[in-house]
């Protein structure tokens, strides 16, 4: 990996141009902040962030829906023009290969984003399974774009007043400061926000236009983190692998209703075993009692016996404390439980509580 | 008047009165970015030269700090678990860490002075 060349993003020189200190994430250069971590989440909270997430994957399927379905936990038959879900991806023991979004912004085809370490094999795992009742076109002349924040809607009046239609889960094609982008109200920090999807060509004229207005300011992959963190939400290849079903990490809600009665998803006996039996282990949020953030892969205990671990941590700047998410036994899991924190070697107070941690605003209309 | 010493891994320490009081440079400070917690030793605890003498995390990852010289810590500044922001704000001054007794005043001449300090960061 090490040896590897990293990617740009078409937004890189931008970047720079801006301050960005770059770091190498999922074998890109990316930003990780520009004047600060804490003053970027903030104004993402306050205001309107603009992050840079072309690296992760983008892709057109078009055919037949249910070649696609047959992989994942969404009910695609019930899923409208105009319409997006949040979905995970599972290998055939259940276990979660890769969490994504589709949307079907138009009634022709689906338009999936998938996470930048993964998208090499989710797109290969796809196209397999598909054979030839549904093609898959990966979109590597795109960017992604996030606008994410309070504010973020307020740009969006001037620039692209359309999409302030659409409500939290809600995609289409629209016009947006003279390019045609796709648009979705989603994104990953718990704010009311959009991903926007353009050419490549265009990414870095439009990143501009955006950041022309002063409510919006370049957010890296810094803020990004703890943003996400307090929004409760799983990072992939941390709070969520292919050794963890999605019962074990608290994402039964993404396993459509119609799925389960249909039990026709991938790993579908084993999951819904552990639905109505509950998993032996559990994420769950924790917070602190102290003001040492606990990071990933410390050693949660109970009463001095070990009973999971840390899968993501650190420090919350809304929170105004440290939070962490991670793996318990299914009987520690509810809110209130006393847990300890090894923080190098210390046991630190902690408890389980309910998340987010920061709560959500999405606009649903 | 005393000089402020510097070491490679970005402590600062400097004579002052009976003991020596130490912390982390502004280099140092700029690159971990917002700090949110100093771990600090307690009163009393005895150091070598390049021991690890406190935690710094910043929102995102948590950093070693050593001790620039050996010593017994006399003092360790409290504020810093109230207002950590300290350390950013004013490395060289109010976000110092630890008081330290001398245990060997050669260890210091050792150490690097400002000009080899800010040859070292460049």
């Amino acid at each position: 990996m090490a040896d590897q060349p990293l990617h740009r993003t078409p937004l890189y020189d931008l970047h720079v141009e801006l301050g960005a200190k770059m770091v190498p994430f999922a074998g890109y250069e990316m930003p990780v902040q520009y004047e600060g971590v804490m003053a970027e989440h903030h104004h993402t909270r306050k205001h309107a962030g603009l992050f840079d997430v072309s690296h992760m994957g983008q892709a057109r399927v078009t055919g037949e829906a249910g070649a696609l379905e047959a992989l994942i936990t969404a009910d695609l038959g019930a899923l409208e023009t105009g319409q997006q879900k949040y979905t995970l991806l599972l290998n055939d023991e259940g276990g979660i290969m890769d969490d994504l979004m589709v949307s079907r912004p138009e009634d022709d085809f689906l338009f999936v984003v998938v996470n930048a370490a993964t998208k090499g094999a989710d797109f290969a795992h796809m196209r397999d399974r598909f054979g030839t009742r549904a093609e898959l076109i990966e979109l590597d002349d795109r960017a992604l774009l996030a606008l994410q924040g309070p504010e973020a809607v307020k740009v969006m009046e001037d620039l692209c007043p359309g999409a302030c239609g659409l409500k939290f889960m809600q995609a289409g094609r629209f016009e947006l400061a003279g390019f045609e982008v796709l648009v979705s109200r989603s994104g990953y920090t718990g704010e009311d926000g959009f991903e926007i999807s353009v050419l490549e060509s265009e990414a870095e004229a439009l990143a501009r236009a955006l950041l022309a207005d002063e409510r919006v300011k370049p957010i890296g992959l810094g803020a990004r983190d703890s943003l996400r963190l307090e929004a409760g939400l799983c990072l992939y290849g941390h709070d969520m692998d292919e050794t963890i079903t999605p019962p074990e990490a608290a994402l039964t809600w993404a396993v459509a209703k119609s799925r389960r009665e249909r039990a026709d998803f991938p790993g579908a006996r084993r999951i819904l075993k552990l639905i109505e039996d509950g998993p032996e282990r559990k994420r769950v949020g924790i917070v602190l009692n102290d003001r040492a953030p606990a990071r990933e892969g410390t050693e949660i205990q109970h009463d001095g016996e070990t009973v999971g671990v840390v899968t993501s941590g650190g420090f919350g700047p809304t929170v105004g404390g440290p939070i962490a998410m991670g793996y318990v036994r299914a009987d520690l899991a509810k809110p209130g439980t006393p847990l300890e924190l090894m923080v190098r070697g210390k046991a630190r107070q902690a408890e389980v509580v309910k998340t987010p941690f920061s709560e959500h605003r999405f606009f649903r209309g | 008047m005393s000089q402020t010493r510097y070491t490679k891994d970005h402590e600062w320490v400097r004579v002052d009165g009976e003991d020596a009081v130490m912390g982390i440079t502004a280099y140092a400070a700029e690159q971990l970015g917002d700090v949110v917690f100093v771990e600090l030793p307690e009163v009393g605890k005895e150091f070598k030269q390049g021991d690890e003498l406190a935690v710094v995390e910043s929102v995102k990852a948590a950093s070693e700090v050593y001790a620039p010289i050996s010593g017994t810590v006399t003092a360790v500044n409290d504020a810093l678990e109230g207002e950590p922001g300290k350390v950013n704000e004013s490395p060289a001054d109010q976000g110092w860490f630890v008081k330290l007794k001398v245990a060997d005043a050669g260890e210091l001449e050792k150490l690097m002075d400002d000009d080899a300090y800010k040859a070292h960061t460049e």
